[in-house]
């Protein structure tokens, strides 16, 4: 730098070719996105979050992480949206609160910005403009982009921030070596990357292959022998902040975003524990406001297995027996049933009991229970004392029945005594701890662990869930530990008053605040864990029927006419792009193999570029589209479409190889140009040929339709008239 | 990404290939050494190798490998190995653990009866063959563990077992030494198999894992040694190793599907290994083309030829219809001899008055079943149940009728692909019959029932037969065509979703209407069993599934069969993390405290030292490969246990992972025992870096100090594995939860 010239010039340089493709990127995806106005598709799924959000309510969703949602919402926000919507019908017309406009216009927006996103990123790579006009114009024209760029999903989000970080990277490694400006861009690749992971986990594939490539470069910069050993270390320190640290930085400020924005109760509270609930406003902490923090003797408690599955319950007894013989013919003890109840119920009260004292009241002060203690519990409406024998459980005949003790002079003696073993303790004298605390009751005659089996009983038992003593407990198991949920402390001595207590909800105010990180590591670890039912779907199809196109979806039908919009990829392009995906392995083969012997047929700065650009297309292509093959869930064709971008920019790079260094002679370049115009015209074609399928307008008929079932597979829908 | 090093790397190897040539006939073993650590791009040693490999004439290669073996160390590891093995090897005289499975798989290898494994049958035929051998007649059952042998001879079958789970060590011992050059790594890695109880037990009983080790182990040696010879190709010695190679691959492989981690480490190693000598331009092409056709067929086309061989001796061996039946379709359970679909003739397409069974085409698919019972209020209507049935019954008859005429003279007229049939369950006289209520269990799907009395029902019992890859007017072939049911007036398609239905269905699977009409062995059904008096019969002889056929039928069942062993949901799981740090072992035997108690749990001293030392490892590779990278000088020892770390223990690492990462992946149950091939690996991998890390010592210390450190090292790693192992040993007679075999 020689200081700084006066007067300060400004030099404006307007690439005309990106500020057009731009231009027709914004009026493919938003031109009209507010038709239909009805839900299309899975904004049924995404609506009820974006609902969920707009009333500050807590959910989890496990099919990615929020910032997704986030932004969805944040469409919303800009609309005003109150959030009053039921979300229950794919073709329900939207009220007039539902700013359709803004809530699509996020993705719409996204979606366009990778038109010219494809162009810089070719540029990038070291091609032409030609090229690079030749991928924005194929981007801009695969009409499944379009369709899914138009409505509110998150797939255009995804394919915009995977090709902004493999873009802010390669922009990095290619920029000048002194400039500082370029830092900024390796940031921006990092960000890149936290926020397409922060909106769908496949992200995370994309994310991988950046940093290998990082990781390739950097080895590289370890090897240059010219750097003093200080420059290399700052120049890894740097990456390594840069594309690990503020990447899992930003995912942890997505979540931070979510459980701040979130705080009042909702449906999906029951699948949380019950110290998360308590942190929401409503629910759970509305009914535990207040309960003392210690159980005691005479303590008052209903008690929750942490285990949700099926169902999130609470011990439970009735006044209702196991029968004599159950339709097996085995023989039961016929005392009182306990089971686990998946509802609130007075039925879910215990009282702890000292065995060694009558009394059923804390005392002043009260003696708290510790881990170790051997305690009884009895059942706060029917004064029955939970207790295990070496009798068969009903439906789990491997363990031991749980009952409430009743006596029936049969020689089956009580054994109802337990030891309180609290497993996340700190220290062997911990003190049981209201929801904070997680207990296994061991029973001290048997060493049974009281345990639910996840069964669900008979008529006989009401269909609640069985609960039993399981000897052969092995390590950690979340079905066999509980927690204290609901809790105060017994004042009355009578048993009539006790069942008015009981009755009567519980009082007092405590707040009980977790911290950010084991809310995060919670909510996160449910999100990874909690499964859907494995649903088939109309509309589901395999990774091998989206290489060829052999699917669709169909997004929305008009409810009287024949107007419907269908997820369906441009089939030219994708030929088009299985060709050079194609052409390019057969290409990179031969030179490896080649270059291996010796034989050089291209010059190795134009190697390298093949090679550059092969990774980011054909490795994009393959990490976003291989891991379905090992996925067990219901696929969409959707879920191809950030594969099917990345394949899609591997067209160029072939021709422009093809065209530079396999064709000789000007005529022969001649006539290839004319290929490539030909194929651009059967792209458009193909593009003008589907739009009423892609933009749901204007309407055809029947016919029409059916000339347009290219494919045996497609399923189009016709109206009956 | 191709680049610069590889170019500067091909220099050097044009060098180094150079004298590798003339250095053949290396004789001592000092300056053999010498050479395998040259023998990688160096430039500086060449000089010295030229110098001395001259000197040279005689000396064949077989004398060089033994002088290479110090054999008294040798000796020791397989004395001590198979004493360890063999110490009370007959106790606990009762089933122990899964030899309930495997024993009873050699029993039917003895009498002949077809029986269904999710394994390949290499392991329990070589099990078979022992207890053959040795006088066992096949007549033990093995019904559960902790059942006594009494006067069964099965000591041969444990025996055999622990024959080659005693090879393990030295073969450990040899790989680590070809790798490393160093005695003392070869000693520490066996030392580490000798005495870890883990392995002990696990050799101990019948059980495929110490023929899988065996194997595994045999094929990285044989190609370890194959990587020695690489400077005398298609000399008898190199054919021998990939010979070798490619049998024990075809032998990992044949006892268990974990085998082909071994075939991809191989494989890796083969790839590079041409990459190598492609990138030598004193190769011509045709020389390289015999390298590659010689490796093809010693690893691809032998193992393969030896695979599918043990499955045939498999399918001649088992011809007598046994447990493992059901599982596979008709055609495949036509061949064995006192199955029903033996031998048998039927009518070979189907026709109207026909009396047919339908079975599923899902793997171990029921067939359509109804019986006299309804289903209960409240599941759908109270009409009679339809379900899919495991086992032949005659429930599952069904009539095959033509909605509109009854009469049934003259001859039979065939049922085509499009027809619309009715189906009468023979023993009840009701029709098969879908409506627009919710399936009992699949609550998309529509509820299937018997309806109608004596035959006569209504509209709702109409079914579209369809032939999948048929055309209108095709007929249907027994057993061979599969065919679709498709209602009539719904539009589903007949389904059988595997669910098992509740006490109120006698736990036989549901059967539904599925409105997808995508086309899955779940809607896919064939006609098994066809009566149909006017019709001529013909001989099933035709039907005889070839024998590739079969192959690919038993192999897409054994995946099933693998994949279908899902957790159940209050088993206790073994999560892949709890392996390497033995967290919790498996109860092989005693449920008591006075029964004899067997428990498997790896020598914690063991275990927590290789997870120690693959940390260490990663350490130091890193370190090396940077300080490589970064261009430093380093003097000759310390280069050659750089490369040492970054080939042999990379490849050893590599092994590792491969062994061990996949299992993240798995959906199927997993035991505490699959970690044991890793840990195979780990060990030799600890071998190689500690006996490196103690070598170096003098980076830190004084020459003097770190040749005691070396020493010290050596004895107090022993003496801990040892005092591990004393004191486990004397804990089993007590209540100690971690037993040893050794009580």
């Amino acid at each position: 730098m020689q200081g700084v010239k006066l007067p300060v010039s400004v030099k404006c340089e307007i690439n005309v070719l990106l500020v057009l493709v731009t231009a027709l990127g914004f009026f493919t995806r938003l031109y009209g996105i507010q038709f239909p106005k009805s839900v299309v598709f899975d904004e049924v799924y995404y609506g009820q979050f974006v609902s969920l959000y707009m009333r500050r309510v807590f959910f989890i969703d496990e099919s990615g992480p929020p910032f997704g949602h986030m932004l969805l919402a944040l469409g919303g926000y800009f609309g005003d949206f109150d959030g009053n919507f039921i979300w229950n019908r794919i073709g329900a017309e939207y009220t007039s609160n539902v700013p359709v406009w803004t809530l699509r216009l996020i993705p719409a927006l996204a979606g366009s910005l990778c038109v010219p996103l494809g162009y810089l990123l070719m540029v990038e790579l070291g091609y032409s403009h030609y090229s690079a006009l030749g991928a924005s114009l194929l981007l801009l024209m695969e009409n499944s982009l379009v369709v899914q760029s138009r409505f509110m999903l998150l797939e255009s989000v995804l394919i915009f921030f995977l090709l902004l970080a493999v873009l802010s990277y390669l922009r990095f490694y290619n920029a000048s070596k002194s400039s500082l400006f370029r830092w900024l861009w390796l940031f921006l690749a990092g960000a890149g990357c936290a926020f397409a992971v922060g909106v769908k986990y496949m992200g995370l594939f994309t994310y991988l292959l950046l940093l290998s490539l990082a990781a390739v470069h950097t080895w590289h910069i370890i090897g240059e022998k010219t750097l003093s050993n200080g420059k290399v270390v700052v120049q890894v320190v740097v990456r390594f902040l840069a594309l690990v640290v503020l990447p899992v930085m930003l995912y942890l400020g997505f979540f931070y975003i979510h459980l701040t924005l979130l705080y009042r109760s909702g449906p999906h509270d029951q699948m949380m524990s019950s110290a998360f609930q308590a942190s929401l406003e409503g629910g759970l902490a509305r009914i535990t406001q207040g309960q003392p923090l210690e159980v005691a003797y005479g303590s008052q408690v209903t008690l929750r297995s942490a285990s949700s599955k099926p169902l999130p319950c609470w011990l439970h007894s009735h006044k209702a027996n196991y029968p004599i013989r159950y339709e097996n013919g085995r023989g039961s003890s016929h005392q009182q049933q306990v089971t686990c109840y998946p509802f609130k119920d007075v039925n879910n009260w215990w009282i702890i009991k000292d065995p060694g004292r009558q009394s059923l009241v804390v005392s002043r002060p009260p003696r708290a229970v510790r881990h170790g203690d051997i305690i009884q519990l009895l059942h706060g409406m029917t004064s029955r004392f939970l207790n295990t024998h070496d009798v068969a459980a009903p439906m789990s005949p491997h363990s031991q029945e749980v009952s409430g003790y009743i006596d029936f002079n049969v020689s089956m003696p009580v054994q109802n005594l337990w030891k309180v073993d609290i497993t996340n303790r700190e220290s062997d004298r911990d003190v049981w701890k209201t929801i904070l605390s997680e207990v296994r009751l061991i029973h001290v005659n048997t060493s049974a662990v009281l345990k639910l089996s996840g069964v669900s009983l008979p008529d006989w038992g009401f269909r609640q869930l069985e609960v039993v003593g399981d000897k052969i407990y092995k390590g950690y198991q979340q079905s066999g530990v509980w927690n204290v949920e609901e809790h105060r402390y017994g004042t009355s001595h009578e048993q009539k008053e006790r069942e008015l207590e009981l009755k009567s909800p519980t009082h007092d105010d405590i707040s009980r605040n977790l911290t950010f990180m084991a809310k995060f590591i919670e909510l996160q670890w449910k999100m990874l864990t909690v499964k859907n039912e494995e649903s088939e779907h109309k509309y589901s199809s395999l990774p091998l029927e989206w290489i060829t196109m052999d699917t669709n979806i169909a997004y929305w039908l008009h409810p009287s006419s024949n107007a419907q919009i269908h997820l369906m990829g441009n089939i030219v392009i994708c030929t088009l792009a299985n060709v050079a995906l194609f052409v390019y392995v057969l290409l990179f083969l031969t030179y490896l193999i080649r270059r291996r012997r010796k034989i050089e047929d291209i010059p190795e700065a134009c190697w390298k570029q093949l090679v550059l650009a092969g990774v980011v297309c054909s490795g994009g292509w393959a990490v976003n589209y291989l891991p379905f093959f090992l996925m067990e869930k219901t696929l969409f064709l959707y879920h191809y479409l950030p594969a099917l971008t990345f394949q899609i920019l591997q067209i160029p790079v072939v021709v422009e190889h093809l065209y530079t260094h396999m064709l000789r002679s000007s005529s022969q370049q001649k006539a290839f140009g004319g290929v490539i115009l030909a194929a651009l015209c059967s792209v458009y074609l193909c593009y003008r040929t589907f739009s009423p399928l892609t933009y749901g307008q204007p309407e055809l008929t029947a016919e029409q339709l059916a000339k347009m079932r290219w494919r045996e597979s497609w399923d189009i829908l016709f109206r009956k008239r | 990404m191709e680049d610069s090093s590889v170019e500067a790397t091909y220099t050097q190897r044009h060098s180094c290939s150079n004298v590798t040539v003339r250095s053949r006939r290396t004789c001592t073993k000092e300056k053999d050494r010498e050479k395998q650590r040259a023998a990688v791009p160096e430039g500086h040693r060449v000089p010295l190798l030229s110098h001395t490999n001259t000197q040279d004439v005689n000396g064949t290669p077989v004398k060089r490998q033994s002088n290479n073996v110090p054999l008294c160390p040798l000796l020791c590891v397989a004395a001590l190995s198979f004493c360890t093995r063999f110490f009370r090897l007959t106790q606990p005289p009762h089933v122990c653990w899964d030899e309930t499975h495997f024993g009873k798989m050699g029993s039917y290898y003895i009498n002949r009866t077809f029986f269904f494994d999710v394994h390949p049958p290499l392991g329990k035929m070589l099990i078979g063959l022992a207890g053959y051998l040795t006088g066992y007649d096949g007549t033990f059952p093995f019904i559960k563990p902790g059942d006594k042998y009494e006067h069964h001879n099965y000591w041969g079958m444990r025996g055999f077992c622990a024959v080659l789970g005693s090879c393990l060590p030295p073969f450990a011992f040899l790989v680590v030494l070809d790798l490393s050059h160093s005695t003392s790594a070869a000693l520490i890695a066996a030392s580490l198999l000798i005495f870890d109880t883990g392995c002990i037990t696990l050799s101990q009983y019948i059980l495929l894992d110490p023929i899988l080790m065996f194997f595994i182990m045999g094929a990285v040696l044989s190609m370890v040694k194959f990587n020695q010879q690489r400077f005398r190709p298609f000399s008898w010695s190199w054919c021998l190793w990939l010979l070798l190679t490619g049998v024990n691959l075809s032998g990992s492989l044949g006892v268990k599907f974990v085998g082909l981690f071994v075939i991809i480490l191989v494989g890796i190693n083969t790839a590079w290994d041409l990459w190598r000598l492609l990138g030598n331009l004193h190769l011509s092409l045709v020389d390289f083309a015999k390298h590659l056709i010689a490796r093809i067929f010693g690893l691809i086309i032998l193992p393969l030829f030896l695979y599918t061989t043990i499955f045939a001796v498999h399918f001649i061996v088992l011809n007598r219809s046994g447990p493992g039946d059901g599982f596979f379709s008709s055609a495949f359970q036509s061949r064995l001899i006192g199955n029903n679909l033996h031998n048998a003739t039927m009518p070979e397409y189907l026709a109207y008055g026909s009396i047919i069974t339908v079975k599923n085409l899902r793997i171990a698919g029921g067939y359509l079943h109804s019986h006299w019972h309804l289903y209960p209020e409240g599941v759908g209507a109270h009409q009679q149940q339809v379900t899919a049935y495991m086992h032949k019954d005659y429930n599952n008859l069904w009539l095959v009728k033509r909605p509109d005429s009854d009469d049934d003279t003259g001859t039979p007229e065939l049922v085509r692909h499009g027809d619309i049939i009715q189906l009468e369950h023979k023993e009840t006289t009701r029709n098969l019959h879908s409506h627009l209520h919710e399936a009992p269990l699949t609550k998309k799907h529509l509820q299937v029932t018997g309806y109608g009395i004596n035959g006569t029902g209504d509209t709702n019992d109409l079914w579209k037969v369809e032939v999948c890859g048929g055309k209108k007017g095709d007929p249907v072939k027994v057993l061979r065509s599969k065919v679709r049911f498709l209602h009539r007036t719904t539009g589903c398609v007949l389904y059988s979703s595997g669910k098992t239905l509740p006490k109120w269905g006698w736990e036989q699977a549901e059967v539904t209407c599925s409105p997808y009409l995508k086309e899955t062995p779940n809607s896919q059904w064939n006609i098994e069993d066809h009566i149909n008096p006017k019709m001529p019969n013909i001989s099933l002889h035709v039907l005889k599934p070839s024998f590739l056929e079969i192959l690919l039928e038993s192999h897409i069942v054994m995946i099933r069969g693998n994949s279908g062993l899902k957790p159940k949901d209050n088993e206790v799981n073994s999560k892949p993390w709890h392996w390497p740090i033995n967290y919790q072992g498996l109860r092989f035997s005693g449920v008591n405290e006075t029964e004899y108690r067997v428990y498997l749990l790896g020598n914690p001293v063991i275990w927590w030292l290789n997870l120690f030392s693959l940390a260490l490892f990663l350490v130091m590779v890193s370190v090396c490969s940077i300080a490589l990278q970064r261009g430093a000088k380093l003097e000759g020892a310390k280069r050659a246990h750089c490369q040492v770390l970054m080939e042999g223990g990379g490849m050893l690492c590599l092994g590792w992972l491969l062994h061990y990462l996949p299992f993240y992946a798995m959906g199927r149950i997993l035991y505490y025992h699959h970690y044991f091939p890793a840990m195979l690996f780990s060990s030799m991998l600890t071998g190689i870096t500690l006996d490196t890390l103690l070598q170096n010592a003098d980076l830190l210390f004084n020459p003097a100090v770190s040749k005691y450190i070396l020493r010290g090292g050596q004895t107090v790693l022993l003496g801990g594995i040892l005092y591990r192992e004393l004191y486990l040993s004397p804990c089993a007679a007590s209540t100690c939860s971690a037993l040893s075999p050794m009580a």
